[in-house]
């Protein structure tokens, strides 16, 4: 997994909250079998006006350029801003894989569906909740002022703006611990295995019939 | 020391290790699974990851896998005529085939929705931890068991290690007091306590489904309600086990027998919240409340008793409330103020792991009785959940209530709840959906859902638009 520490860049205001999977990812991209290819079809319903499939040139679809991603301001942006409960729905990591593979790197929203939040955190993406108040000022200021960064510090917890102001956030340390050091938590879970074996065991003596 | 909820007392028995008083100790457990049930959407990319780390299975005899997603509803005999959700599905067969995992595949009876096949074959017991790379394994927590959706990074990790990495979450309990009246269903309780609570009132919590109304439900119904849990913002819901869960999983396939079975039924029988547990979040709903419900937008929380109307975002002080009612309203090609049996249909869809089982499947027909789809319902198809639960229906003359009236009968799978294979909504077109998500473009791009219960999606076929069940 790729670490992450400290993070700066252009941030994008999608205002919308129940940001749903579904609007992330379509379903017609689950049919892959890959990790990858998923970043052209970012918020597809929204992004384009005509529909899409899984590999098709995307470079003849219309572009919706009402759409936020679309406008030429946001281009390159890495970090984004979003409403309440973000990436709500449907379990697909695929949203994640999408959102990544455009080139974001977090996001920042009041809260997050907690699938969402957890599968964030297997792919080097960060999902940052502040409080509504704060997420409020910074959709203000991005939209203000053009090419508005934001630095995410990971190690400190915080985000910066460029107008000096820093915010703390809150993180599980063993997330942080992970995702600083980009670690495979597989490998760290199987540092486990005899304690797993012994699990095992015992709870087999006890209940033969959940390991037929 | 309070007591503990079911929640607790499932999540205790499988904690293999916690990491709490270490020096970086957090409360970060590895929690062991005891089942894993795999489709063919979400697991392709761990199987390759497991195996470009060389990593093995840990236990095989956990996983029981089934395609669901992708499969055509028709026309079986031709094979799945979508190359690429052909590739996903034989990439499925491959992996379980390679590795020996038991797989349902296409043809076979027990073949259909991974949800509604896991309980049907007794793969799901009380008590259990229970994962899928899927959302809706909610479900499972009708028994008892502490089941929840996991992502694909996940499932390689139960697959490689059979533990998830989990903090407890907490504990909240929605009680729903006394009875619900004639013709409410476990679809519309749901509903209604999604409508209470919003989609986001159960995130960071496993929810606890108790009082009256709940134990009155079936343990069909009692699956109604725990799917939705992730549509209320919980990963997981949970019912207190009882006689009728015990009488359920008897006699099933992967149910214990004998000795075993006695010793499996005494520890069954402790899983319900102790008397002094207590919960960190408290909901009551009273049954007599509750009405059959139509939601009106695109997320399940916009939801409205049948005899409402539609909101109007004017009389919403909160902005964002009232800016993102404006655009459900838009999206759905509804005005504000819309009386909800005004609202006329496209396409009715009766199946999903929500609403397909055999008791759905009967109210559906119920409501149907000698009608007649109505003219302006371009398409009108009942998805049965699984192979079984077709051959159920057959035999006792579902199908041909529902083919007289002029439904399709279809073959099992996930269909139009999600619209992965051919069966979908086209841009603009309103459908009456018994399934679990009324997300824009869910069932197809431009597609209006509308969340009900069996029973109303049948009778808005018969008469055109939505009409109170309990009044036909």
């Amino acid at each position: 997994m790729e670490k992450f520490t400290v993070h700066k860049g252009l941030a994008l205001p999608l205002d919308r909250s129940n940001v749903d999977t579904d609007a992330i990812i379509p379903k017609q991209y689950l049919k892959s079998v890959k990790r990858t290819g998923f970043g052209p079809a970012l918020f597809d319903d929204w992004r384009y006006l005509t529909p899409g499939e899984p590999g098709m040139n995307f470079s003849n679809r219309h572009i919706n350029n009402d759409f936020v991603l679309n406008k030429p301001r946001y281009k390159g942006a890495t970090v984004l801003l979003a409403r309440d409960n973000f990436g709500c729905g449907s379990s697909r990591e695929h949203a994640v894989w999408a959102l990544a593979e455009y080139g974001f790197r977090a996001v920042i929203a009041p809260s997050f569906a907690d699938i969402f939040y957890n599968n964030s955190f297997k792919n080097g993406f960060l999902p940052i909740a502040l409080s509504s108040d704060i997420v409020e000022k910074l959709f203000q200021a991005t939209e203000a002022k053009e090419g508005y960064e934001i630095t995410v510090d990971l190690e400190n917890q915080q985000v910066k703006t460029p107008d000096g102001e820093a915010y703390d956030f809150e993180l599980d340390s063993f997330r942080k611990h992970c995702l600083l050091n980009g670690l495979d938590d597989i490998g760290l879970t199987l540092q486990h295995a005899e304690d797993i074996k012994a699990f095992e065991a015992k709870r087999s003596a006890e209940a033969p019939w959940l390991f037929r | 020391m309070a007591g503990k909820t079911l929640y607790d007392k499932v999540f205790d028995a499988h904690v293999v290790r916690s990491d709490e008083g270490d020096e970086n100790g957090n409360g970060t457990c590895l929690l062991y699974i005891d089942r894993h049930l795999v489709h063919e959407v979400t697991s392709p990319q761990a199987f390759e990851g497991l195996e470009l780390a060389g990593r093995a299975p840990w236990r095989i005899s956990s996983m029981v896998a089934v395609p669901d997603h992708n499969v055509p509803t028709t026309g079986l005999e031709k094979g799945i005529e979508d190359p690429v959700s052909k590739i996903q599905v034989e990439t499925l067969g491959a992996n379980c085939e390679r590795l020996g995992i038991t797989e349902f595949g296409l043809g076979d009876v027990r073949q259909g929705i991974v949800h509604v096949m896991g309980p049907e074959q007794g793969a799901i017991l009380p008590g259990m931890t229970v994962v899928c790379g899927d959302s809706h394994t909610s479900t499972h927590g009708a028994f008892g068991a502490l089941a929840h959706g996991i992502g694909t990074s996940e499932v390689e990790h139960v697959m490689a290690t059979q533990c998830l990495i989990q903090k407890k979450m907490k504990n909240m309990r929605v009680t729903v007091d006394g009875k619900v009246g004639a013709g409410v269903t476990a679809k519309d309780i749901v509903l209604a306590i999604i409508g209470e609570i919003g989609t986001a009132g159960g995130t960071g919590c496993a929810i606890e489904f108790a009082g009256e109304a709940i134990r009155d439900l079936s343990i069909e119904g009692r699956m109604t309600v725990c799917n939705m849990a992730i549509e209320g913002g919980a990963r997981a819901g949970m019912i207190a086990v009882d006689d009728k869960t015990i009488e359920y999983v008897k006699g099933r396939p992967y149910a214990p027998t004998d000795e075993e079975w006695e010793a499996a039924v005494a520890e069954w029988q402790t899983l319900h919240s102790d008397e002094d547990a207590e919960f960190d979040i408290e909901v009551v709903i009273p049954a007599t409340d509750i009405q059959p419900q139509v939601t009106w937008g695109t997320s399940p929380e916009m939801v409205v008793p049948v005899a409402g109307v539609t909101p109007d975002p004017v009389a919403e002080s909160d902005a964002v409330k009232s800016g993102a009612i404006s655009a459900a309203l838009a999206y759905m090609g509804l005005e504000a103020n819309t009386p909800i049996t005004e609202i006329t249909v496209d396409k009715v869809f009766i199946g999903s792991c929500t609403n397909s089982r055999i008791e759905d499947l009967r109210a559906a027909a119920e409501a149907v009785k000698d009608g007649k789809v109505a003219d302006n319902v371009k398409l009108a198809m009942v998805v049965p959940g699984s192979g079984l639960v077709k051959q159920q229906a057959e035999a006792e003359g579902l199908d041909k209530i529902f083919t007289a009236a002029g439904f399709e009968w279809r073959e099992p799978g996930c269909s139009m709840c999600l619209a992965m294979n051919a069966d979908r909504l086209e841009p603009g077109e309103r459908c009456a959906s018994t399934s679990n998500r009324n997300f824009e473009g869910r069932q197809g791009q431009g597609g209006r859902t509308h969340l009900v219960s069996p029973a109303m999606a049948a009778a808005a076929a018969i008469h055109g638009h939505f009409v109170d069940v309990r009044a036909v």
